[in-house]
């Protein structure tokens, strides 16, 4: 064959592509590869295929959905931890000459993967699976406002993870920092094929996440439960629902920018260039205007998490609602209006650099609104240890510190000095670990058996909290201190020896948090091996206080028997604490949709379509690009979506419940 | 007293924790349609905003001035606009159920806006023979990718259109087919403010 024509069918894709003379590549290929082949194996062995494909993947309830996109990020959560144990170690032993075990441009490709997946791919997939999970529940619905969107969201994120992940073993991923930033992720300075996979992978999977926006936030707004006004919904429903007109009013402009990025990479355009006129920092400022929101994406539903431990776990009311909520609202409207301190050094001037300065200061105000209200809601109560509990707290001692750091850095002059360096580092993960991974841990725990009828094993919870915990201060203190010093980030090797101790000080929390990840897959595995001993029955294992622990758990497909009538906040403590029975007769047929194997079949297609563009192979894009618009239009001429679950099925399920609750 | 309600003593009220009857929720789509639509007017804000910022920078190269043919552009205009009344004549004939009428509306519709496509391209190719490409300045890639942006939404309308006249044809004016006709009304009616907005601020200003 000749040059042209190989390059016509595989575009830029050769045999040179896979990395087989990286040898902790190929170890990591082999590894995934045995596990991938154990795991379908014993898919087929076991016959699951059908039942994966009816029950799950082509599921568009909300419940299912939410469970697989925490799996989903669990997974995916793996991936990023391996590559920040491998920074950790690296960074450990990188002194005095000795170059550790990543030379430069694979130290570079890591850290912005692990950027990218832990944000993107786990702690997005997280948040959002708790809120499909939870939400519908918690406003008394059957399910969200359009259940076959919530199916194809999910799809098109997985698809997004898989062309991130493929980038491991053919080709390579872009070595530019999680952000990308021009003028280094130009064609003219990153030729090769990273920045593409960046690109690609986000884009897909960003449409998932604006879709799952606009389902969510509509849920929210027409499905709820007949009495359950805006200022009676639940803490979690109220912060999830910021949350999604966050994702709807930033996730475009992500999708905007990027795309202009793509246009400077493909047809030569000059928006970011050095050249002809382009400015990298338009892409700068464009990027923080969806990346500064994205921070309160993720950290707003985990505070509605907190939330409703502390009250349940209190066993009292939350402590100001109202101003929790106000709080909530206007965490959402500032976090539109401070992006600029990710770049004071830009040289904005003294003016520009205030306003942003003083604009984020005050995002404290609420969210320290919220930290009283919580130890207020805790003052008096009687408070039950219980897993999700000691993660609430956690996180309220870890959330202040990296608060206070941040406050720090939003003094302009301050961050000058500290700008790029070890601390910035050090700070953010104190908030997303402090905030966003420990709530996500949290609401696992607590929600578990909610999920599944059965509860999490707490001993094994207490050792993956324990650890965690003080692996996060072991992993981040000596960043803070090496930041002070002056020390930047993404750097592979050092030369000053004295800084060395405290990078292996932060290889040890590395460690201990790797046992903390350890300890939550044994506490699922052995949770799942002891269900009969953790199984609950009476679908309330904490004494909750909101309408998901009124109906059974697993609850059933319908979620609610009957809709339910709401006059309180806390409505399931009201219905418990007023005389409530469950109904136990008179039932009635329920609407249901129908599943569908549309989502799964556009998110396959999707990855096609990315790793085609990502690879130059016009002739697979246009055609997989195809493929996706005739299989929306198909879906499209389905006009038989829904069916009815009759109503002797409803009393049948409801009746194997009866016998399950102790008599009353 | 029925197993669902009871006596609230304090309250003398009659206290009803669910409903025995199907709770028929209100329809989201029109609202999840808007939620859509104003994250899309983002990435127009964002198209404009940066046409803003980079619309002066010419890199030696043409300027609007010597681009732009207003009366091309004023022509295009109008076909678009005309196509959003045609669309409204269409919503009126779905009112008064008269399939046949309709669907001739929405033929004009899609007359129109394909007209307004072939202008756009014509105009892109034109400019693009005269040395005035995408990749010449950033000025002109902001051009190029606000107004083709526009000119992707108008044809992913035109596809839409074609194939709700498809459905329309095939199933009648039924609930699901009355839902899309309004979804892609706002839809429609949506680019025309778009291209309002791109008229005034990039040709008029551009070459007054």
């Amino acid at each position: 064959m000749t040059a042209d024509s190989t390059s016509l069918l595989f575009g830029k894709l050769t045999l040179e592509a896979i990395p087989y003379h990286e040898p902790i590549l190929v170890v990591t290929f082999i590894a995934v590869a045995l596990g991938g082949l154990a795991v379908l194996g014993a898919l087929t062995y076991f016959r699951l295929w059908g039942y994966l494909w009816k029950e799950w993947f082509t599921s568009i309830d909300h419940k299912k959905i939410g469970i697989m996109y925490i799996i989903f990020a669990i997974v995916m959560l793996l991936r990023g931890f391996a590559d920040a144990l491998m920074m950790r170690f690296q960074q450990a032993i990188a002194f005095n000459g000795n170059e550790g075990y990543f030379p430069p441009h694979h130290y570079d490709q890591i850290f912005t993967a692990h950027g990218v997946i832990m944000i993107f791919f786990v702690a997005m997939p997280f948040v959002t699976g708790l809120m499909n999970f939870v939400v519908p529940l918690q406003i008394g619905a059957r399910d969200v406002s359009f259940p076959f969107l919530n199916n194809f969201s999910f799809w098109m994120t997985v698809a997004g993870g898989i062309i991130v992940m493929i980038s491991l073993f053919v080709g390579e991923f872009a070595k530019t920092g999680w952000l990308a930033y021009p003028p280094l992720s130009d064609i003219a300075y990153s030729p090769d094929v990273g920045v593409d996979y960046y690109i690609w992978g986000l884009q897909i999977a960003g449409i998932g996440t604006l879709l799952s926006g606009v389902n969510l936030i509509a849920t929210i707004l027409k499905m709820r439960a007949p009495g359950m006004s805006m200022m009676k919904m639940p803490v979690f429903t109220w912060t999830a629902f910021c949350t999604n007109i966050l994702i709807v009013a930033a996730f475009p402009v992500l999708t905007a920018v990027l795309a202009m990025l793509t246009l400077d990479r493909y047809v030569g355009t000059h928006f970011f260039t050095n050249t002809d006129g382009g400015s990298a920092m338009l892409y700068v400022n464009l990027i923080w205007i969806w990346g500064h929101p994205e921070v309160y994406i993720l950290v707003l539903p985990v505070f509605g998490i907190f939330s409703e431990i502390v009250s349940t776990f209190s066993a009292k009311r939350l402590f100001g609602y109202t101003s929790m909520v106000y709080a909530t609202c206007v965490i959402t409207i500032l976090s539109y209006i401070v992006w600029l301190h990710h770049f004071f050094t830009m040289g904005s001037g003294a003016s520009v650099n205030s306003f942003f300065g003083i604009t984020t200061m005050i995002i404290s105000i609420p969210t320290g609104a919220k930290m009283f209200n919580w130890l207020f809601t805790m003052y008096h109560g009687r408070i039950k240890y219980e897993v999700p509990m000691l993660w609430t707290i956690g996180f309220m001692v870890t959330f202040v510190i990296g608060g206070m750091t941040g406050v720090l850095l939003a003094v302009p002059p301050a961050d000058f000095v500290l700008h790029n360096s070890l601390f910035l580092i050090a700070h953010f993960h104190n908030v997303i670990i402090g905030g966003v991974v420990f709530g996500v841990f949290a609401g696992i725990n607590f929600w578990f058996p909610k999920a599944f009828g059965f509860k999490l094993n707490a001993f094994w919870g207490k050792m993956s909290f324990w650890f965690w915990l003080i692996g996060f201060y072991f992993a981040f203190m000596p960043l803070y201190v090496l930041g002070l010093m002056g020390v930047t980030r993404r750097m592979s090797q050092f030369d000053d020896p004295s800084l060395q101790i405290w990078f292996i000080i932060a290889a040890f929390g590395a460690f201990l948090i790797l046992l903390g990840i350890g300890s939550f897959i044994i506490q699922i595995a052995y949770s799942i091996w002891k269900r009969e001993e953790l199984r609950d029955e009476t679908g309330d294992p904490w004494n909750g206080r909101t309408l998901e622990w009124s109906t059974s758990s697993p609850p059933p497909a319908y979620n609610f028997a009957f809709t339910p009538v709401v006059h309180e906040i806390d409505q399931w403590w009201f219905m418990k604490n007023n005389g409530y029975r469950r109904p136990l007769s008179g039932f009635i047929p329920i609407h249901m949709p129908k599943n569908t194997g549309t989502g799964v079949i556009i998110g396959a297609l999707s990855v096609v379509f990315g790793f085609a563009m990502v690879w130059h192979i016009w002739w697979m894009a246009i055609a997989s690009f195809v493929a996706i618009a005739v299989v929306t239009i198909r879906h499209t001429f389905n006009y038989n979506r829904d069916f009815y679950i009759p109503a002797e099925e409803v009393a049948a399920v409801e009746a194997r419940r009866t016998q399950m609750l102790p008599a009353e | 007293m029925s197993a669902n309600t009871m006596h609230n003593a304090k309250q003398g009220e009659e206290l009803t924790f669910y409903m025995r009857e199907e709770h028929h929720p209100e329809q989201s789509t029109m609202i999840g349609f808007w939620i859509y639509l104003m994250s899309d007017c983002l990435i127009f804000a964002i198209l404009f905003a940066t046409y803003a910022v980079l619309g002066h920078s010419y890199a030696g190269g043409p300027g609007p001035k010597e681009l732009f043919d207003l009366k091309l552009v004023a022509i295009n205009t109008a076909m678009l606009l005309f196509s959003s009344i045609t669309y409204g004549f269409a919503m009126l004939e779905m009112e008064k159920g008269n399939k046949g009428l309709m669907i001739s509306w929405m033929m004009v519709t899609f007359f129109f806006g394909a007209c307004f496509l072939g202008i756009e391209l014509y105009e892109f190719h034109h400019l693009i023979e005269e040395g005035a490409d995408p990749g010449r300045s950033a000025f002109l890639s902001s051009f190029f990718t606000l107004v083709g942006t526009h000119g992707l939404h108008v044809t992913c309308g035109l596809i839409w259109m074609a194939v709700l006249m498809v459905q329309m044809n095939k199933y009648g004016i039924n609930a699901a087919n009355k839902r899309r006709m309004t979804t892609l009304s706002m839809f429609w009616h949506f680019l025309d403010v778009i291209w309002i907005g791109v008229f005034s601020f990039v040709y008029l200003m551009g070459v007054l």
